[in-house]
């Protein structure tokens, strides 16, 4: 069996986020971290692996630089990994991006493509299906349990207070949810053996059935008007009173703001 | 001459960094408290390679290098001594003289599940009177040719992974040798399962730190392990201890090394919050200066440390690299943790604050796989023969 795995390097919350002038993201700047439902798709990708034997194959779409989450996967226990990288592919939205990922897929083998639901500098949980529907193939999305039976796949997609279980024949496509597992550590020998891999890096050249005018920036049909940092709220008003003046104190500040 | 890490060791850091950050460090002021060894921890170190760091892919390991397992016992450290001192006895003093002394059959039989983090290792050398003494050993071996076995008798003290080990170096005497005409202890190396019948747990210590570490005293009463478990050539257990606690000390080194930094890092955090007289007590000359020294004699260590791993990596000997590593490292930790305290003020001496407990772990890495009195004997030896 066959799996793709879609993954993509993001900025680390933790660190701090950084715009280009043109509104997207400054990338080379910040720390990264693999998005966190990719992770949990990966992993998803690995169990199945180590349960019927699989062949992984990580592809991503970015600057060079991202060949550091291709090396993360393969630390984990993927077996290759796929960097798409190009100036003409820079700045491109969802629509761009599904339709690179998936020129990209088309020179692979696959039984199912993993992606994550969405990734958390976006928040768009548009790629994954969009890649389907470039493909041509099924998606099951939002998934929080994924299992393989004979030539179909078996989900459950999760909705706000239920999840369907769905069956899909194979090949098709499948988002990860975050919640979906707990990822697996990248093991010591892993990392060493990541760093002797090749890592095998696409270009423009290398995309099957894509037409220039859907890719990058000029490409994308979502334009940035503009994006900001979050700006921090002034420090809250602290009082200490018993509770029949909290009440009426509440009251009249929601009379004030005009919730009441 | 290059300092720079490559990038295969950042990462490895990286990920010794984010496993610390998430078992270590949430589980370290409990396992402190309560003296409770990490058992889950161990086992998720177990599942994540840790444990067989440097050990050869062909024999379980990770196939890495020392640098990479000081890396991990430093950054382990850095949030729990006593995670950190899991790996490095396991590694450095059951693994290592298995993988340098040991038959094949011996590898196979305990190194590959060692390795694997399928068993838990430990090393018995020190005895209640014999501990910088090595020739003290009281602790017999006598081959009993009826049975093919060596039938063990006496007692080890103060064991790390104690009881929770499953795999035992210990060393004992084995007969007289005439040594430039004085008769000295025969002194050889022998492989112990826990189990064995013979083989018990004595008094498990209560320490200053490094409290969930689990030290205990092993007690052998006719305890009968096999002919093959002689690890290493009859009479050369001295030799195989002493080769065994140079790795050790760059484990220890590593062990203090992050002892010295979290308590660095912990200390950075709190001075640029902590106020006094209407500022943060970050912008007065003496918080300065202080940092200053503690972050420089951290690097010093840091590079000692690395050093002398890297020179057990290329070098046959290494003894000087990781006794000068370790006699630093150690004093480093035991400076800098106690500035630490310092620094913080009354809330340093408050067990709630993680540099109280930095502070008496780091009083071990002074005293145990050496005293900084015996590394000093090892350097000032090396350097006036």
């Amino acid at each position: 069996m066959k799996i793709v795995v879609c993954v993509k390097q993001v900025p680390d919350t933790k660190g701090g986020v950084k715009f280009n002038p043109d509104g997207t993201l400054d990338r080379g700047a910040m720390l990264t971290i693999m998005n966190p439902d990719d992770k949990a798709g990966l992993e998803a990708a690995l169990r199945i692996k180590d349960e019927c034997g699989a062949e992984v194959t990580v592809v991503t779409m970015g600057l060079p630089k991202a060949e550091e989450v291709l090396r993360e996967a393969i630390a984990m226990g993927a077996d290759k990994g796929i960097l798409v990288t190009d100036r003409v592919l820079g700045g491109a939205d969802t629509w761009a991006t599904s339709t690179t990922l998936a020129g990209a897929i088309r020179n692979i083998d696959y039984d199912l493509i993993i992606t994550g639901r969405q990734a958390i500098d976006g928040d768009t949980a548009q790629v994954g299906p969009q890649i389907s529907e470039h493909l041509d193939i099924p998606v099951i999305s939002y998934a929080q349990n994924i299992k393989v039976e004979g030539d179909s796949v078996i989900v459950e997609r999760q909705y706000e207070d239920r999840h369907h279980v769905v069956k899909a024949k194979m090949p098709c496509l499948v988002t990860a949810l975050a919640e979906l597992n707990e990822p697996r550590y990248m093991t010591p020998g892993g990392i060493f053996d990541a760093y002797d891999a090749e890592i095998t890096v696409w270009g423009r050249a290398n995309l099957v059935d894509v037409d220039d005018a859907n890719l990058g920036l000029k490409g994308s049909p979502t334009k940035i008007a503009k994006a900001s940092d979050k700006v921090r709220k002034g420090a809250g008003e602290k009082v200490t009173l018993d509770p029949t003046e909290a009440v009426e104190y509440l009251v009249g500040k929601f009379k004030e703001k005009h919730v009441i | 001459m290059d300092f720079a890490l490559s990038k295969k060791h950042e990462m490895a850091r990286s990920l010794f960094k984010e496993f610390a950050e998430n078992e270590a460090k949430p589980l370290a002021q409990e396992v402190d408290e309560t003296e409770q060894f990490p058992e889950g921890t161990a086992a998720k170190m177990a599942k994540a390679g840790f444990l067989g760091i440097p050990i050869p892919k062909e024999y379980g390991g990770q196939g890495c290098d020392p640098l990479t397992y000081a890396m991990c016992v430093e950054e382990l450290s850095k949030v729990c001594g006593t995670t950190g001192v899991i790996v490095s006895a396991h590694t450095s003093l059951c693994c290592d003289p298995i993988q340098t002394y040991g038959t094949e059959e011996q590898k196979q039989k305990y190194l590959v599940p060692l390795a694997k983090g399928e068993k838990l290792g430990a090393f018995g050398l020190t005895e209640p009177g014999a501990g910088t003494d090595a020739q003290g050993q009281q602790t017999k071996a006598v081959f009993d040719e009826a049975t093919n076995e060596w039938v063990l008798n006496g007692s080890k003290c103060f064991i790390t992974n104690g009881k929770y080990a499953d795999v035992y170096i210990v060393i004992a005497v084995t007969g007289k040798v005439e040594k430039r005409g004085k008769t000295m202890k025969e002194i050889s190396a022998f492989i112990v399962e826990k189990g064995t019948p013979g083989f018990t747990f004595g008094t498990k210590e209560k320490k200053m730190g490094i409290r969930g570490s689990a030290t205990y005293e092993l007690i052998f009463t006719d305890c009968r392990i096999p002919k093959e478990n002689l690890l290493g050539q009859k009479g050369k257990g001295f030799n195989i201890a002493m080769h065994t606690l140079d790795g050790g000390r760059i484990g220890i080194a590593a062990q203090a090394l992050g002892l010295a930094a979290g308590a660095l890092e912990t200390t950075i955090e709190y001075v640029k919050e902590r106020k006094q007289f209407g500022r943060s007590i970050a912008q007065f000359q003496n918080t300065q200066f202080q940092l200053a020294d503690m972050a420089t004699k951290v690097e010093a260590a840091r590079l000692l440390v690395y050093k002398a791993a890297m020179a057990k990596a290329t070098q046959k000997s290494y003894s000087v690299e990781a006794a000068m590593a370790k006699l630093y490292a150690a004093e480093v930790a035991m400076e800098v943790t106690t500035k630490a305290v310092q620094l913080h003020g009354g809330y340093g001496y408050i067990r709630e604050y993680d540099v109280e407990r930095m502070m008496r772990d780091a009083k071990i890495t002074e005293i145990y796989e050496g005293t900084s009195e015996v590394q000093r004997m090892v350097i000032s030896a090396n350097i006036l023969k």
